[in-house]
């Protein structure tokens, strides 16, 4: 039997069992260790001894500028996104009950795929500029994945409530007809728009700027505490739909509000990272494995995995191939795509 | 629907000349205005000017080839569907054209082939693979086979092989250019060539097609009791799978993955003449080359003077139907 220790405070209640609270940490810390590594890693490179005096206001102004400028925001991206989407991808598997549920599967991020390769398409003129701000790409992609989110939502309704099956069938379904329609659009715009839009779907942290980081952080930041005071209802829908209404859960609009958390997550990451794969289906899972299936356990943890993934992914892709420079989502469908395997050869039984 | 073997041969007849008339509005249809006259002169008196030009190396290859895909992707759904018992099943939501179209990707711009023989054969390479990882990753388990559990591995293996497609192509900007219309699925533009290389397999597919009906009648009845009656299900399975393979990789290969074609079809044949599967697969056969010259011959107009992509056609007319299959469940 594991040592549990309940912490209830105004609506937030987990479970604290002393092991994942070590894990956790440890995950923390190891965050930043990779942070500062790869902070350091580049064209330029930088000692990790460096790179902290830096950060503390001690470094020369060259590796300020590198550090600051160039490395600091694509790296706190690459963190707040792998975080978002296995915050994300957490939520969708407990409320499908199936682990292989995640946003790319069900269609949140092809929706977003869609509207902003139209955007793309739509908003530029013959000589291949944009006619508005490209300020803008990122409320695009976010508002496809919401729209997409409600439509699965709405479309899985049937005589008072959604079934998870239904909804990861629909999902299925429109994320199909997603595709068409972004390749559609890619053929539509101009070829320079397709190959932006091609590396958009990858998902990159590429360019990011401190403004984009000044945006996506308090947003992902609000998600995350709201899905924290979730996560004991997010306990009651793993149970299944008898034994969470028994329980005296309201267990339809749990799955709404859950279900919007979930899309809104993955639809912050993917307006500013692009569709980078897997992430919300390994993430959640390396988690469970680590720290068992209570979710005030596992969301913190699956975040510190989903960031960690990333950040991998794109201290990978940037530095082993240069001067060449891959998307992150290239690596993390490359990892991802044989842990799937493993992961369906392992849930075989459920 | 239709109760008797008469009304069900009439039937086929009906469809191979409605066929037929779409294959003749196909080369008449479209931004080059073209006569019935013209069409019978480019064969009979062939003078060089852009529409019998056009007639002979545009309309009439793309007519046939949208016959054949169709008819292809219907069939293969057909077969999927029966097997697997699974009224999702189809080639493009169990990623056996996205395994298929990443192949093809990965030859032509990593390996840089162009041979259109050796391309098919990587198209069949990749929607062998998806087909077979599906098969074992929805059968894996001690509760076997389960609808949602094989469709769920389906979009999974598709999300799959379409990253990758989509990895290879930022990396080479190149070969997006090259592919992009391809991948989107569609008829036009492709050269009669194309269909007469992969022509033999497709015909060995048909050929199997023919035969697999009486099987699948067989297996139909419940695995158990197929195997009390002296079938041996394993080889019907694998017929089956090498008949998708065979026309899916092969429409993959000639046109690029069109989605939605193996879902609807199916049902719409098996709603018209019952479930036996002797007379579902050439119905669905038909009705595949029908929805997707009807949607081939839309596809010139709703944009015109360009053209959507046939594969966005068919998503526009599927997806609806496919959420209507899904709501209303697996229990039938």
């Amino acid at each position: 039997m594991k040592k549990y220790v309940p912490f209830r405070m105004w609506k937030v209640s987990l479970l604290l069992d002393k092991k994942s609270l070590v894990v956790t940490i440890g995950f923390l810390f190891l965050m930043l260790l990779i942070m500062i590594i790869s902070l350091g890693i580049g064209q330029m490179n930088i000692s990790p001894l460096n790179v902290l005096k830096v950060i503390f206001g001690t470094g020369s102004s060259m590796e300020e500028l590198v550090v600051f400028s160039f490395r600091m925001p694509r790296i706190l991206l690459a963190v707040v996104a792998g975080a978002a989407l296995a915050i994300s991808g957490a939520i969708l598997q407990g409320i499908i009950r199936n682990p292989l549920a995640s946003p790319d599967i069900i269609g949140i991020t092809g929706g977003a795929a869609f509207t902003t390769v139209g955007f793309l398409a739509l908003f530029s003129d013959r000589s291949n500029t944009l006619t508005v701000s490209i300020h803008w790409l990122p409320l695009a992609s976010f508002i496809g994945a919401v729209c997409m989110g409600f439509l699965v939502y709405a479309l899985a309704w049937k005589k008072g409530g959604i079934t998870p099956i239904r909804l990861v069938l629909i999902g299925i379904g429109l994320a199909a007809a997603m595709q068409a329609f972004t390749t559609m659009m890619m053929i539509l715009g101009p070829v320079f728009t397709a190959s932006r839009a091609n590396i958009w779907i990858t998902g990159s942290v590429n360019g990011t700027n401190w403004n984009e980081i000044a945006i996506i952080v308090p947003w992902i930041l609000l998600l995350t505490i709201i899905t924290f005071v979730y996560a004991r209802r997010l306990n009651m829908q793993e149970l299944g739909e008898e034994l969470a209404v028994n329980a005296g859960q309201k267990v339809q609009k749990d799955r709404f509000v859950l279900l919007f958390l979930s899309t809104a997550l993955a639809g912050g990451a993917v307006a500013f990272a692009g569709g980078i794969g897997f992430v919300g289906l390994m993430a959640p899972h390396i988690a469970r494995k680590l720290v068992g299936s209570s979710f005030g356990a596992l969301l913190p943890v699956s975040a510190l995995m989903g960031g960690i993934i990333v950040l991998i992914a794109d201290l990978i892709a940037r530095v082993a191939f240069a001067p060449l420079e891959l998307p992150a989502g290239v690596l993390t469908s490359a990892i991802g795509a044989p842990y799937f395997i493993y992961l369906m050869y392992k849930s075989r039984n459920m | 629907m239709l109760k008797s073997n008469v009304t069900k041969l009439v039937g086929i007849f009906i469809g191979i000349i409605l066929v037929l008339l779409l294959m003749w509005s196909s080369v008449i249809f479209g931004l080059t205005k073209i006569t019935p006259q013209m069409v019978i002169d480019a064969f009979s008196n062939f003078n060089g000017s852009n529409e019998h030009i056009i007639i002979k190396d545009v309309r009439i290859p793309r007519a046939l080839i949208a016959a054949a895909v169709g008819a292809n992707l219907a069939i293969a759904g057909t077969i999927m569907q029966g097997l697997t018992n699974n009224p999702l099943a189809s080639p493009s939501i169990f990623g056996v054209n996205a395994g298929a179209s990443f192949f093809v990707v990965f030859g032509i711009s990593t390996l840089g082939i162009s041979s259109l023989a050796t391309l098919s054969w990587f198209a069949f390479a990749g929607a062998a693979l998806a087909a077979v990882l599906v098969y074992v990753l929805g059968s894996m388990g001690r509760d076997g086979m389960t609808p949602v559990k094989l469709t769920l591995a389906g979009a999974a293996m598709a999300a799959l092989f379409s990253s990758f497609t989509q990895g290879i192509l930022t990396m080479n900007e190149r070969a997006l250019d090259q592919v992009l219309f391809w991948l989107a699925g569609s008829v036009q533009g492709r050269d009669l060539q194309i269909l007469i290389s992969v022509l033999p397999y497709l015909i060995v597919g048909w050929i199997f097609a023919t035969f697999i009906g009486k099987q699948m009648n067989i297996l139909s009845m419940g695995e158990d009791v197929a195997k009390g009656l002296g079938q041996k299900t394993i080889i019907v399975k694998i017929f089956g799978a090498i008949i998708v393979v065979l026309l899916a990789g092969g429409s993959v290969a000639i046109a690029g993955p069109i989605g939605f074609i193996g879902i609807i079809i199916p049902h719409i044949s098996r709603w018209l003449v019952g479930i036996d599967y002797k007379w579902v697969i050439p119905y669905s056969g038909l009705l595949g080359a029908t929805l997707l010259l009807l949607a081939d011959i839309g596809a010139r107009y709703i944009i015109m003077p360009a053209e959507v992509p046939v594969g966005v056609m068919t998503a526009l007319i599927g997806a609806p139907f496919f959420i209507y299959i899904a709501r209303r469940g697996f229990d039938r």
